[in-house]
């Protein structure tokens, strides 16, 4: 009960930081120079949704491999792996449709073929077959071990199809906060409400992975205890 | 292990051999492919001679499709894959053996496919070095992650839907690498195709690596 609570104060938080977040992108921050009708304003909802699809991507990948590993084997590693691809493929989706909406007023064009959203494509069609891989029945063991293998060497391919598509020409604009000088382009209330999207669409993730990790737990659990249910009604027809 | 390779590899081959289902049905589709290219792009070489890389490298792509499921439609039959388990061979071997006989009916393949690109789209086949590193490189590539994805898919009773999800776009940068560098080849600058073949090296060696290891808990599987 107490994690049903948490999970709800979880929610609503996610829920205040978009509304938060929603409401200083598009009411209290300034228009930047140099982007046509308010583009600029799709910052605070873009970046972080590449964001998450990192982090989901990040931890099914983690959970695929501590599945792997005999010692840490463990069946919340495969849901937890199966949850975070679920979410991160959404993201994906999400990612390619905003940056496509930014991209038409900025760039000129809906689609590029620019490493960045080449790569991204890609991941959402990889993940794709991944989630379809896991939906496969058979032994629970089974389809998960298979998922986790399928998962790492998805992920193994990201770095080189990335590197393959960067000697195209490249039009995506630079990171907005440059990690290594720590130095952002983004001042004052426009780089809080940045921060504040990073925030609350993490909490976003972390809710949506939580339901899908409860569902997961929740099937496994009706799948066997139906089994139980069945035999009882079995053993119960012959003592009769 | 590699006498394992060689012996899953010839038995392979053998069947492959006497079955001719590659001959009778994987070469003819790789060339109705490059037909409908023509079809699509044709008449004239206008179109086609430029594009003629990356249409010989899609159609090899949807040829592995085949390749694969071929594969391991060998072990579905008559329970094989049980006695391949029983068998005592090294997971290891199994997975090398498998793949080398899937490389060389695709060196084959991708032979007769260069022969049609030349004939059908006009394309004068210069640089045959890199040419052939390409092929050799990039097949290596695609057996690999053929043969895990084959595996992983193979115990599915939706495996013929699965299998080109999972592994055509893992197989993209391969694509990629492999046109560039036939592009370079054909278009007569057969030195800048070392960046690409270096990828394509890459690629081979990282699925070798991931499918010797992890070839051991897939064939447990199904």
């Amino acid at each position: 009960m107490r994690a049903d609570r948490a999970l709800r104060i979880l929610g609503l938080a996610a829920l205040a930081g978009m509304v938060a977040t929603v409401w200083l992108g598009l009411f209290v921050t300034p228009n930047a120079v140099g982007y046509p009708d308010g583009t600029v304003r799709l910052l605070y909802i873009h970046p972080p949704l590449a964001w998450v699809m990192f982090i989901a991507y990040g931890m099914a990948t983690l959970s695929s491999l501590l599945y792997l590993w005999p010692r840490t084997r463990h069946v919340r590693f495969d849901r937890l792996a199966g949850a975070s691809a679920e979410v991160g493929v959404v993201f994906t989706g999400l990612t390619l449709v905003s940056g496509s909406i930014w991209g038409r007023p900025t760039w000129g064009v809906w689609w590029t073929w620019d490493p960045l959203l080449t790569t991204t494509a890609l991941l959402f069609v990889l993940y794709l077959g991944y989630l379809a891989l896991r939906n496969v029945p058979g032994e629970p063991e089974t389809v998960a071990r298979r998922a986790a293998i399928a998962g790492l060497v998805a992920f193994l391919d990201v770095p080189i199809v990335f590197f393959a598509v960067s000697w195209w020409r490249s039009l995506h604009q630079g990171p907005t906060i440059d990690l290594a000088t720590r130095h952002s382009y983004v001042h004052g209330s426009m780089a809080w409400t940045l921060l504040l999207g990073f925030v609350s669409f993490t909490l976003t993730y972390v809710w949506l992975m939580a339901h899908r990790y409860r569902l997961a737990a929740l099937r496994d659990r009706e799948n066997d205890e139906g089994l139980g249910a069945a035999i009882a009604d079995r053993w119960a027809e012959a003592v009769r | 292990m590699l006498r394992d390779a060689l012996l899953v590899c010839g038995k392979d081959l053998r069947i492959e051999l006497r079955s001719k289902v590659g001959l009778n049905q994987v070469a003819p589709f790789a060339a109705a492919v490059l037909l409908l290219f023509g079809l699509a792009l044709g008449p004239t070489t206008a179109a086609l001679k430029p594009a003629a890389a990356g249409l010989f490298w899609v159609a090899v792509l949807l040829s592995v499709v085949l390749a694969v499921q071929r594969s391991f439609a060998i072990e579905s039959a008559d329970s094989a894959r049980d006695g391949l388990r029983l068998s005592g061979l090294d997971p290891a071997g199994i997975f090398l053996g498998k793949g080398a006989a899937i490389v060389s009916q695709l060196l084959v393949l991708e032979a007769l496919l260069a022969a049609g690109v030349a004939l059908l789209f006009g394309a004068r086949l210069d640089g045959a070095l890199v040419l052939l590193a390409a092929c050799v490189t990039a097949s290596v590539g695609l057996g690999a992650v053929g043969v895990i994805y084959g595996a992983l898919s193979s115990g599915a009773r939706v495996k013929e839907t699965l299998l080109p999800l999972l592994l055509l776009p893992v197989a993209a940068p391969v694509l990629l690498g492999a046109t560039k560098a036939w592009n370079d080849a054909l278009s007569g600058r057969p030195g800048q195709a070392d960046v690409w073949l270096s990828l394509l090296a890459v690629f081979a060696v990282l699925y070798v690596a991931v499918g010797t290891v992890a070839f051991g808990p897939l064939l447990e599987d199904a």
